[in-house]
């Protein structure tokens, strides 16, 4: 067991855990952020991730010691009142079915607008690579990612 | 530690008058924590009106639903049907469901039928609602019944705004005290009914509008809580420890190699192992360090590469040409014999479809906490009433003292793995004596779920010389769909049982094809053989949705189009030409309308080289009444072998239509979980042990090949009651890329899935 500190949609927390412990479960069992969640522990689907410097990472396979960065989760990017433009759009679509994937879509889906805010069909689809959704929500996570692109980029103009 | 988690207060389990009487709240949905808050204040009887709705004093009305949703929007659907019968705002309504202690058992998830059989009960029962609020009106304001009407929740006379009573006046917070007229079944056929007659689906408002899902913003928004985030005071954490050969059980196992895990205990009860620690970082490494000495077994599967012809070897078990539940129907091969042997031409085929698994999004997690003399389950299985019915017996409890609480989980689209983790964690808990919750890993998962069965199929057709058909055979010889049953009511049905001592309990059971194809000599029937390892196998059977649909249309509907190519007929036209009745007509008519289908032979002039090719394929299936049509647009790499279904037209009856939105969206999901399936999902094994156990080893869909457009036609049909619409759209897929790929290659690939390599190595074949 060590102390071990994060920095967590703003805030810093000292908690005391296995050093090589994947930060999911520092986040979820330690800490009670639960948006990231347990798919596989392989880093082969997603819905674990969390931003990291702006950066989607698998917090199912990132050893909490090594999680030095700043990190933003899903509960890190809105409000109650006032939803991340993605998490409209994915709202207005419809999108989820049982939503447990909807975590790391989500969370791409913002690191990707913020890198480029108007990307092709394709962009995105590579984006998505290592993304897992089971009940097929794919074309309506397409449809939303364009639509939360469209509503940013009228934002700004 | 810290628990940032909301505070689950402690609920009291007070046994009364026979009935659990629970008060506190419990983890959930929030609507649903409202409701659970009070005492219970009625029992559950499904002859009772309050069973299904109460309504308080300020006149919002909660619906009682014993099915379920899994992310289909059925809840909202419900609540839709509710508020047109009682005339109140959709707003007003509130879905209860997954509570075992607050609803009835209506089936859970189960057979695309939450609002084909589990709608009716709700429908009635506003109704009669609906009528003793305006006897009681009536009562109040003496005014005869007939001089009244209901509209936005409350009974009114004529246009007389001064004259009305809201609902909550007249029942707010009592008890309506009306019995109804119950069939005396539980599960998918309970049907329970007043005096009141539903309305006229003319007389719908709120049916038939597109509604929102309530849970979606929750669940967007990320506050929404999933079953793993499910958390008990003095909870802990449990691993279950599975064989590294299937059928392999523990002989001696080593306490001391976990003993360096601080808390961490071991459960070995029968053949089941299990670890539990106080952290669940501790417990997964428990799990992973536990030495264990595990029986010697014979390798209880053949090669991977032997599957198929395995399954042609294997001695036929049981053989029927009726339904799987039902006696059997000895299929009537001598008329089809002859049929054939006096047929012009005949042509026939064989076809083949893998193992498939869940697979869901994760593992599947379950806490129980088991108090000596009663149990509470926290599930994110479909059938939570089922679920706590099989801890009951599992714990040797009354059943009524076992309360089952839903908690969404990671996607459900059967008997999946949830089932299995309900007991583990009541397994543990009783070890224990604290509540323990226990998750698997992902080879859980994948390896070890319930499977869809592998098959194989034998198709003959014979044609007249004009090529009109004479005769028509469709055999399925597979592993039976039953090893396990679709709800775990039963431990033998799940693997903590079996490793406990709980009887096998497989039942022998596939179908036939849905479709009405009007074959002269129209022979259909099913041969199961035995499960490869009896006893807690990795890959004993159950429902996957669709259950044996994908299977037997991969088969029927290739066939159709082989049939059609034998007698140089368009596909849409030679079915249309073997289909009478007007809905069938009718949807597979609608596809082609909206794909613009120009008939002509399927099938290119010439195998091409090389490049991109793209090909059209039609199919068209029935699940009972609902009836569906896809096409598929597919483009085929003939250099990398990779197949990109592009574009679909999927036309649908389903009867009347309740939520356009939400069913426009699962015929989209469905659409898209069977173009997994077909072009990617194979379970893996060796002898020793099922080799698909992550998502590298069992690859699904992702984006790269999602289609670009899904195109969907909704046939409404007021007149008709609510068809499933849960399913039936994922069995025409397999064929309709199947015929597509033909279409564009001239390849006819008859083994599911259709991945690159297959489509190289059939490419190279030809060539």
């Amino acid at each position: 067991m060590a102390l071990v500190n994060l920095s967590v949609d703003g805030r810093t927390h000292s908690i005391d855990v296995e050093p090589d412990m994947p930060l999911l479960y520092a986040l979820r069992d330690e800490l009670g952020l639960n948006n990231p969640r347990f798919g596989c522990g392989l880093a082969q689907c997603g819905a674990c991730t969390v931003l990291m410097d702006g950066q989607p990472i698998r917090a199912c396979v990132v050893p909490v010691a090594a999680a030095t960065g700043e990190l933003q989760t899903l509960n890190g990017i809105s409000t109650a009142d006032k939803p991340h433009p993605v998490q409209q759009a994915f709202i207005d679509e419809q999108v989820p079915f049982c939503g447990y994937c909807v975590n790391g879509w989500i969370m791409y889906s913002v690191a990707l607008l913020e890198r480029d805010p108007t990307p092709t069909d394709e962009a995105i689809r590579q984006e998505f690579a290592g993304l897992k959704c089971r009940c097929g929500a794919h074309s309506a996570i397409l449809r939303a990612v364009k639509r939360a692109a469209e509503q940013i980029q009228a934002r700004e103009i | 530690m810290k628990w940032l988690e909301t505070r689950v207060q402690r609920r009291s389990v007070l046994k009364g008058a026979g009935a659990l009487v629970v008060s506190g709240s419990v983890p959930g949905f929030v609507s649903q924590a409202a409701a659970a808050d009070q005492p219970l204040w009625r029992q559950l009887s499904p002859g009772q009106l309050d069973t299904y709705l109460k309504i308080s004093e300020e006149g919002a009305v909660t619906a009682f639903f014993g099915k379920m949703d899994m992310g289909q929007g059925v809840d909202i659907s419900i609540a839709q049907i509710v508020a047109d019968e009682l005339d109140v705002p959709l707003d007003d309504v509130e879905v209860v469901m997954g509570d075992t202690a607050l609803t009835v058992n209506q089936g859970g998830a189960s057979g695309s039928s939450g609002l084909e059989e589990g709608g009716i009960p709700l429908r009635n029962a506003a109704a009669e609602a609906r009528r003793v609020l305006m006897d009681l009106a009536a009562e109040k304001l003496e005014v005869p019944v007939a001089q009244l009407a209901t509209e936005n929740g409350s009974v009114i006379v004529g246009r007389d705004p001064i004259r009305q009573l809201g609902y909550g006046e007249l029942i707010g917070g009592r008890h309506f005290d009306i019995r109804l007229d119950w069939n005396g079944r539980y599960g998918n056929g309970l049907r329970a009914e007043g005096i009141a007659n539903p309305k006229h689906p003319s007389e719908y408002q709120v049916v038939g509008q597109p509604a929102l899902r309530r849970d979606l913003p929750g669940i967007v928004m990320g506050t929404h809580q999933y079953i793993g985030d499910v958390k008990v005071p003095d909870m802990v954490h449990g691993r279950v420890v599975r064989p590294p050969v299937a059928g392999s059980v523990p002989m001696a196992v080593n306490e001391d190699s976990i003993r360096s895990i601080l808390g961490a205990s071991v459960v070995h009860e029968g053949d089941f192992l299990g670890v539990v620690a106080e952290r669940e970082w501790d417990a997964i490494r428990a799990a992973r360090q536990l030495e264990v000495t595990w029986s010697e077994v014979e390798p209880p599967f053949p090669e991977m590469d032997e599957l198929y012809s395995y399954i042609r070897r294997a001695p036929v078990v049981r053989e029927s040409a009726g339904g799987g539940r039902a006696p059997d129907v000895a299929p009537d091969k001598a008329s089809v014999e002859s049929a054939l042997a006096a047929a012009d031409r005949v042509i026939e085929a064989e076809y083949e479809f893998p193992f498939q698994s869940h697979g869901c999004m994760a593992p599947a997690c379950a806490v129980c906490d088991y108090r000596g003399d009663s149990a509470t389950l926290w599930t994110g299985s479909q059938k939570p009433h089922y679920a706590a019915e099989g801890v009951a017996k599992l714990l040797d409890l009354p059943v009524e003292n076992v309360r089952g609480i839903w908690v969404l989980g990671p996607g459900s689209y059967g008997r999946s793995d949830a089932g299995d983790a309900a007991m583990d964690a009541a397994l543990m808990s009783r070890a224990v004596g604290r509540p323990v919750r226990v998750q698997g890993m992902r080879d859980e998962g994948t390896a070890w779920d319930p499977k869809g069965p592998a098959s194989v199929h034998y198709v003959r057709a014979g044609f007249d010389s004009e090529g009109n058909v004479v005769g028509y055979e469709f055999r399925m010889k597979a592993f039976s769909a039953g090893d396990t049953e679709s709800n775990e009511s039963d431990p033998s049905h799940t693997l903590a049982g079996m490793l406990t001592g709980w009887p096998n309990a497989s039942v022998h059971r596939l179908n036939n094809p849905g479709d009405r194809y009007e074959f002269p000599h129209k022979v259909r029937y099913w041969q199961t053989i035995a499960p490869l390892l009896g006893k807690a196998s990795p890959l004993r059977t159950a429902h996957l949705r669709d259950p044996l649909g994908p299977q037997n249309h991969f088969a029927s509907e290739s066939f159709i189009d082989e049939m059609a190519t034998a007698v140089a007929a368009d596909p849409v036209e030679f079915r249309l030409q073997y289909l009478k009745e007007a809905r069938d007509v009718e949807v597979l008519r609608a596809a082609a309308e909206r794909y613009g289908w120009e008939p002509r032979v399927s099938g290119p002039v010439a195998i091409p080289a090389g490049g991109l090719v793209t090909g059209r394929g039609v199919a068209y299936t029935r699940r009972g009444d609902s009836v569906v049509a896809v096409i598929a647009e597919v483009e085929v790499n003939l250099d990398t072998g990779r197949v990109w279904p592009r574009k679909f037209v999927v036309a649908a009856d389903q009867g009347l239509v309740v939520n356009p939105l939400w069913l426009e969206r699962t015929l989209e999901g469905n659409i898209i979980h069977a173009t997994s399936r077909t072009l990617h999902e194979e379970v893996r094994f060796s002898p020793e042990h099922v080799t698909s156990v992550d998502w590298v080893s069992y690859p699904i869909l992702e984006m790269d090949l999602a289609p670009e457009e899904i195109d969907v036609v909704i046939i409404n049909r007021p007149e008709l009651p609510v068809y499933g619409a849960g399913e039936p759209s994922t069995r025409p897929v397999t064929p309709a890329i199947a015929n597509a790929i033909f279409d564009a290659t001239g390849l006819r690939i008859r083994r599911v899935p259709f991945t690159p390599e297959r489509i190289r190595s059939a490419l190279e074949t030809v060539s």
